[in-house]
C-alpha cells in the first residue's frame, strides 16, 4: 500500500521539466532527485516528503528518452505517479525501475495539491482520503504485470540469464 | 497489414501482428549516447550480462555533451569508451562522427526493414529509410543489448497523406511542424505514422529524416516512409549490409487517415512552449531574437546548411544576434566546407560549430539566458530546453532562421533572399 499526498502538476509535463538535460551525466538518484522540477517548480525536490505522490495531467512525461526522469522522481521521494495519461517512453522507463505509474482521469481530475492519497497497486485503486473518493486505474497488461511482479526490468532479465544463460533467455509465455 | 506491422511481424517471427498485441521482437540495431549511455552500462552489469549479444550489432555514439563539456561528461564518455573497448561494439568518438541520427544512415548501419531501438527519442529518424525505429530509456537498451530482443506493444497506425508540392521556402520541417500542430502533441501517443502522397515523395532524403524526427513530438513511437528511388539513392555506396524492403499492404488497417493540401503552406513557426504551437511565419514577423541555431539531428543535414547559405551568402547576421550553425556530421561539415558553404557562414559572422547536439539540449555551446530569444531549426521549445526557463524558443526551417538572423526578427527568407 502506497500513501501520501498529491502534488499536483498540468498536462504535458515533459522531460525537460522534470530533470534539464544538462544533469544527464548524474547517475545517483538522490542527486537528480534534488533538481526534480526544477525549471518548472523551484524548491519542489525541498517541499517533497518522502512518500509523496504526484498527479499530472495528459501526456506526462513527453519528450526525451531519458531515464534519469523517473529516476529523478524516485529519487526526490516520490512513491507513485498518477497521471491522466503517460508519454510512451516515460512509461516504459518507470515500469522497468519499479517506479509505479497509475493512469487514471477520474482520480489525476479529482485530486488537489495536499490531498491524502492511498494507493492499492494490486487492485488498482486509488483513494482519495481527502475527499473520499475510490477510483480504478486502468489495469497494467499481462506482460507489463509480469515486469512489475518481477521488480522490473533487471530483475526480470536476471532471472532470465540464470534460467538459461546468455543470451538465449526470452520472454516465457 | 501496415508497414509498421510488417516490420515488426518479420522482426517477431510472425505472419501477422495486430495493433495492441505484445511482441518480442529481434532487433538489427541497438543504439545509445553518452546521453544515455552510463545508465545503460551500470545496468547491464546488475543484469549480471558479460558479453552484448553481437558486437557488430550494437553502437555508441559520442554526441550531446562533446568535445567534453566538463569533467563528468568527459569521465562519462571515458567509461562509455572502455565498455565499448572491452565489448568490442563500433564506437563512434569525437572527430569521428557525429550527432548518432544523422551518422548512423550515412554510414549505412540502419537499413529499410530494420528494427532499431536506440536510448534517444529522436531514433524514429531513421523511419526515413522504411525502418521501424522508436526510442527507448537506458535499462531497456541494456535489455537489447544482452539479449539482441525486446518487447513491444504493436502500434497502430495513422496514415498521412499530403497533397500538392510545397512551395519555395517550405520543406521537411514545415511539414511536420504543421503536421504536430494539427494532431496535437499526444496525438499520436503510442502510434506509428506512416507519411504518404504526393507532396512526400517529392521530398528530398534530408527533408524525411527532418520529418521522421519529429514523429515522437507528436508522440508517436515511430514515423515511416515508403522506400523510392531516393531512399535507394541514399543507401548507394553506404548500405554495410543487403536489406530487405517492406510496403504496407494495399487494405491495410488504420487508426485513421489525415490529408494535407501543402501547396498553400507557408513556412511554419512553432511558439513557445511547444512544437504543437506552429502559425504561418507571417504571424510570427517582428519578433526579435537574441540568438539563431542552425543545426541538430532534426535540420544539420547537408540540405539545411545549403538552405541557410544560400539566405546568408554576401550578407551579415544582425549585431544584436549570436548565430551558431552546427553540421550534423563530419561528412557533412567536410562537404559544407568543400561546397564553401563554411565560409559563407563564417563571412556572415555566424559561429560555426564541431557536430555535437549541444545547444539544442542546451547542453552546452550557446545555452541561452533569462530573458532571451532564441530561433532554432531543432526539434523541442519546451521550457528550459536550451537553457533558461524564462528563455523563448521559437523553432522554424533553417532557410527562416538564417533570415532572422539577418534582420534581427523573426522574418520569410524571402524578404531576405528573394523568391
Amino acid at each position: 500500500m502506497i500513501r501520501g499526498r498529491a502534488r499536483k502538476f498540468g498536462d504535458n509535463i515533459d522531460t525537460d521539466a522534470i530533470i534539464p538535460a544538462t544533469y544527464a551525466n548524474l547517475t545517483d538518484p538522490a542527486e537528480l532527485g534534488r533538481h526534480c522540477m526544477e525549471h518548472i517548480d523551484p524548491g519542489f525536490a525541498r517541499r517533497v516528503s518522502p512518500g509523496d505522490i504526484i498527479v499530472g495531467g495528459s501526456n506526462f512525461g513527453c519528450g526525451s528518452s531519458r531515464e534519469i526522469a523517473p529516476w529523478a522522481i524516485k529519487g526526490a521521494g516520490v512513491s507513485a505517479v498518477v497521471a491522466k495519461s503517460f508519454a510512451r517512453i516515460f512509461y516504459r522507463n518507470a515500469i522497468n525501475i519499479a517506479l509505479p505509474l497509475l493512469e487514471c482521469p477520474e482520480a489525476a481530475e479529482g485530486a488537489e495539491e495536499g490531498d491524502s492519497l492511498e494507493i492499492d497497486l494490486l487492485q488498482g485503486e486509488i483513494r482519495n482520503l481527502s475527499r473520499g473518493k475510490v477510483s480504478k486505474a486502468a489495469p497494467y497488461p499481462d506482460f507489463i504485470r509480469e515486469l512489475v511482479t518481477a521488480g522490473g526490468l533487471v530483475e526480470y532479465a536476471r532471472r532470465l540469464l540464470g534460467q538459461a544463460g546468455r543470451p538465449t533467455g526470452g520472454r516465457e509465455k | 497489414m501496415t508497414l509498421a506491422e510488417k516490420i515488426l511481424a518479420a522482426h517477431a517471427g510472425k505472419k501477422s501482428v495486430q495493433p495492441g498485441e505484445f511482441a518480442d521482437v529481434q532487433v538489427d540495431l541497438v543504439m545509445t549516447t553518452d546521453a544515455t549511455g552510463l545508465i545503460s552500462v551500470q545496468q547491464f552489469h546488475k543484469m549480471g550480462a558479460t558479453k552484448v549479444f553481437d558486437p557488430g550489432k550494437v553502437v555508441l555514439v559520442m554526441d550531446h555533451f562533446v568535445p567534453s563539456r566538463d569533467v563528468e561528461s568527459a569521465e562519462t564518455v571515458k567509461a562509455l569508451r572502455e565498455f565499448a573497448r572491452e565489448q568490442g561494439v563500433l564506437f563512434f568518438d569525437v572527430g569521428r562522427a557525429g550527432i548518432v541520427h544523422v551518422i548512423l544512415p550515412e554510414k549505412g548501419l540502419v537499413l529499410p526493414g530494420d528494427v532499431v531501438v536506440g536510448g534517444d527519442s529522436h531514433t524514429c529518424t531513421y523511419g526515413a529509410l522504411g525502418a521501424f525505429a522508436t526510442g527507448m530509456g537506458s535499462t531497456d537498451i541494456a535489455f537489447a543489448m544482452v539479449f539482441g530482443r525486446t518487447w513491444m506493444r504493436v502500434p497502430e497506425s495513422l496514415h498521412l497523406v499530403y497533397h500538392g508540392l510545397p512551395g519555395p521556402w517550405v520543406g521537411g520541417k514545415d511539414l511536420i511542424l504543421h503536421t504536430i500542430t494539427r494532431i496535437g502533441v499526444e496525438g499520436a501517443s503510442y502510434q506509428a505514422l506512416e507519411f504518404t502522397g504526393e507532396a512526400i515523395s517529392a521530398l528530398a532524403m534530408d527533408d524525411r529524416f527532418t520529418m521522421a524526427n519529429m514523429a515522437i513530438e507528436a508522440g508517436a513511437k515511430a514515423g515511416l516512409f515508403s522506400v523510392d528511388e531516393k531512399t535507394r539513392a541514399y543507401l548507394q555506396g553506404r548500405a554495410q549490409r543487403s536489406y530487405s524492403v517492406q510496403s504496407a499492404d494495399p487494405g491495410a488497417r488504420y487508426a485513421g487517415t489525415m490529408e494535407f493540401e501543402v501547396s498553400s503552406l507557408e513556412p511554419q513557426v512553432a511558439f513557445p512552449h511547444s512544437p504543437g504551437n506552429s502559425r504561418g511565419v507571417s504571424e510570427a514577423e517582428g519578433i526579435f531574437i537574441d540568438q539563431a541555431v542552425i543545426g541538430s539531428c532534426t535540420n544539420g543535414w547537408l540540405g539545411d546548411l545549403r538552405a541557410a547559405a544560400r539566405v546568408l551568402k554576401g550578407r551579415q547576421v544582425h549585431p544584436g544576434v549570436r548565430c551558431i550553425v552546427v553540421p550534423g556530421s563530419q561528412e557533412i561539415y567536410l562537404q559544407a566546407m568543400n561546397e564553401g558553404l563554411l565560409e559563407i557562414f563564417v563571412r556572415a559572422g555566424a559561429a560555426v560549430s564541431t557536430p555535437t547536439c549541444g545547444p539544442c539540449p542546451g547542453a552546452h555551446m550557446g545555452a541561452v539566458g533569462a530573458g532571451e530569444r532564441c530561433i532554432s531549426t531543432t526539434n523541442r521549445n519546451f521550457i528550459g530546453r536550451m537553457g533558461s526557463p524564462r528563455a523563448e524558443i521559437y523553432l522554424a526551417n533553417p532557410a527562416v532562421v538564417a533570415a532572422s538572423a539577418v534582420i534581427g526578427q523573426i522574418v520569410h527568407p524571402r524578404e531576405v533572399a528573394g523568391k
